[in-house]
């Protein structure tokens, strides 16, 4: 029973850091109908950005690791308005195609230019925040890392939610996200908007790299591809486009994985999570919250 | 996955370079007499950058001490080396670059013992005899007679590993997390159970996992709950570290042991005092006081910035003294006479202790037994083969 509610949490774990980084594919997707595969490399350097930047904080303590978290999210969210500028809108209005295959080929620049810039060594990530073991009575185990992704990910996900349904930007993306051309009839700024949700993307993938680092602390320039593809397929397990359904598809995924490695199919680990998205588009290929009518974004 | 293409184009270049030396030096005398080639291929950079690193500078220090001596058979020794990025499926591009490109004599490397098995059928076929410094596994040897080692062998490792765990550690009770993704890994854990298994000892819980994964929590649950008196981890620094870290975040108590795979600094950095009370088993110590392994230390240290060598970095040293005490017995660098001196190597003094080729072309020397303890690695004991 220990080990049962034990493996529970490390599933659930796990399955928040899929979540957090899915919200981030799951916005863009939501606006602008495309898939960000650069994603999951902007969430390495956000990453990195925390490596690098916890050189001038004191270590493991609150305030400096909430510095460090703003600090790399407000760099990841520069960089993804210049990906934005420089890759994507010179694309604007082309085949999805096109624009789906470029981000591949940012996805494949920002590896390399990390590896030749942050060398392609594994890096140990510094403890950022302060680490702590709670040990219940009846020997289940929960860190303070783990803790922190489920709440970042919850607070995420409901200022997320807010940003997208209660505010002027917001309507303005989902006015975006409905008709474009209509949008900017009526007086919205397209360019302004998408860049603001690249910024918005690219900050949560900056989260999840550094929460990602705080629970796994060895980090390289090719660390985001392997959870990025997990955190698309979340995405769209949970019904890509939905914000509710990136967290309910990453705790889902991180559970299956869980549940396959603690039945002794650790080795199939990464066949099932791709086996559950090969099925999910055959059965229900607008995710387990994914309406036809449902409100994107 | 995505595997970046940048070595094959810098392979690539490389051939191009090699081109037009050769347009170049058309008109002169043939190259092949002014100097010995000798190739390397070794992780310098990637998940195992730090063993690639550690064997090359040991390499490179043997090289260049030859060279100042004079070189070998009158003859300076040019040393041609390439990164493969501790990826799979570049190792053996780049023996056959250095065996049909640069012509070396002979091939060294690699720490990883699936990196060495991708190259070493390709020295076999081309009869050039290669030396890998550190790759235990015993399939590596077993290519051909063409392929050697100065290390010793997983059996051997395995033997004394869980010869260890039951004198030392008083373990009836052990648990395995394996790497399914290395023959190293998978290798250590098998010639560990066969041995331990027949002396009586009880394995209680396999698992496994892929090189490169971050998460070990569920595997460990599982482990923590078959209650082990110890846990043998025979994978790679860079899970091993996380794997002992987790382990101890889930409250698992026993005490933590693997192989020469775990020796790197990086280990500590990534597992930190989860370290503390964790065993691994390696072929050289630098607080050995044999003066032949201080005056090594002395050299690599008053080269490197006074980093102190580890296990990677004095068996890549013993590679090039090896092959060249061969080619000084051989007289020649030709592939079949220098295989021949090579297969005969006996009691060759090096860094390591004293090497002697078995008729399977395996090095059987003593290993040494290392801890962690107030943040750094300690000697515990040696133990002789």
């Amino acid at each position: 029973m220990t080990e049962l509610l034990q493996q529970c949490i490390n599933g659930l774990a796990l399955g928040a850091i899929y979540a957090l980084i899915a919200l981030g594919y799951t916005m863009v997707y939501g606006v602008l109908r495309f898939i960000n595969f650069a994603h999951s490399d902007v969430f390495m350097v956000g990453a990195f950005a925390g490596y690098y930047l916890a050189r001038f904080v004191p270590a493991a303590s609150v305030p400096g690791g909430i510095l460090v978290l703003l600090g790399a999210m407000a760099l990841c969210a520069l960089l993804g308005v210049l990906i934005e500028k420089f890759a994507y809108r010179p694309l604007r209005g082309r085949s999805t195609l096109t624009v789906l295959i470029t981000a591949i080929g940012v996805s494949l620049l920002l590896q390399n230019v990390g590896q030749r810039v942050f060398g392609a060594n594994p890096k140990s990530f510094p403890a950022l925040f302060p680490l702590r073991y709670y040990q219940l009575d009846n020997g289940l185990v929960i860190s303070s890392a783990q803790i922190m992704v489920f709440v970042v990910t919850l607070l995420l996900l409901f200022a997320l939610r807010h940003i997208v349904l209660h505010t002027r930007i917001g309507t303005a993306m989902r006015a975006l996200s409905f008709n474009p051309t209509a949008a900017s009839l009526v007086g919205v700024n397209n360019d302004r908007v998408i860049s603001f949700t690249f910024a918005l993307g690219s900050a949560l993938a900056a989260a999840g790299g550094i929460l990602y680092a705080s629970n796994y602390p060895s980090i390289d320039p090719l660390m985001g591809t392997l959870p990025g593809l997990k955190a698309f397929v979340a995405a769209v397990l949970g019904g890509i486009g939905n914000i509710a359904g990136a967290a309910v598809g990453g705790i889902v995924l991180g559970l299956v994985e869980t549940a396959v490695v603690a039945l002794g199919g650790s080795t199939y680990r990464d066949a099932v999570a791709f086996g559950v998205l090969i099925l999910i588009l055959l059965l229900r290929p607008n995710g387990l919250l994914g309406k036809r009518q449902a409100e994107k974004v | 996955m995505k595997q970046p293409r940048i070595p094959l184009l810098l392979s690539a270049l490389a051939c191009l370079a090699v081109l037009a030396g050769c347009g170049k030096a058309g008109d002169g005398a043939p190259a092949a007499a002014a100097t010995i080639k000798v190739g390397e291929f070794a992780s310098l950079t990637g998940k195992e950058a730090t063993f690639g690193q550690s064997s090359h500078k040991g390499t490179l220090l043997a090289v260049e001490e030859l060279n100042a001596a004079g070189g070998v058979l009158g003859k300076q020794i040019e040393f041609i080396y390439e990164d493969n990025r501790s990826t799979p499926g570049e190792s053996a591009t780049i023996a056959k670059k250095l065996i049909t490109r640069d012509k070396v004599v002979a091939i060294l490397g690699e720490v990883a013992s699936g990196r060495s098995l991708e190259a070493a059928p390709i020295a076999q076929a081309n009869k050039v005899p290669m030396i890998s410094p550190s790759s235990t596994n015993p399939k590596v040897t077993e290519t051909g007679d063409y392929i050697f080692r100065v290390c010793f062998t997983d059996p051997f490792q395995g033997r004394l590993l869980a010869e260890f765990a039951k004198r030392t550690l008083k373990a009836q009770k052990v648990a395995i997390v394996s790497d399914v993704s290395a023959p190293y890994s998978m290798g250590l854990a098998q010639y560990f159970r066969e041995p331990f298994v027949a002396n009586g000892g009880q394995v209680v819980s396999e698992q496994k996992y892929t090189g490169g994964d971050k998460d070990f929590k569920a595997q460990l649950t599982v482990i923590k709950n078959a209650s082990p008196d110890a846990v043998l981890v025979p994978g790679y620094y860079t899970d091993a570290g996380l794997i002992v870290a987790q382990a101890r975040q889930l409250g698992i108590k026993a005490p933590l042991f693997g192989g020469d795979g775990w020796e790197a600094p990086e280990l500590l950095q990534i597992a930190g005092s989860a370290l503390e009370g964790t065993y691994y088993s390696t072929h050289f110590s630098a607080d050995n006081t044999d003066p032949l392994v201080q005056k090594f230390v002395a050299a690599y240290k008053a080269k490197n910035n006074g980093e102190t060598p580890d296990a990677m970095a004095a068996l890549g040293y013993d590679s090039v003294m090896v092959l060249a005490d061969a080619i000084k017995r051989a007289g020649t660098t030709d592939g079949p006479k220098l295989r021949d001196a090579l297969a005969a190597t006996k009691d060759f003094p090096g860094a390591t202790g004293a090497t002697t080729l078995d008729p399977q072309r395996n090095a059987s020397k003593a290993a040494v037994i290392m801890t962690v303890k107030d943040g750094r690695f300690q000697y515990v004991e040696t133990i002789a083969p």
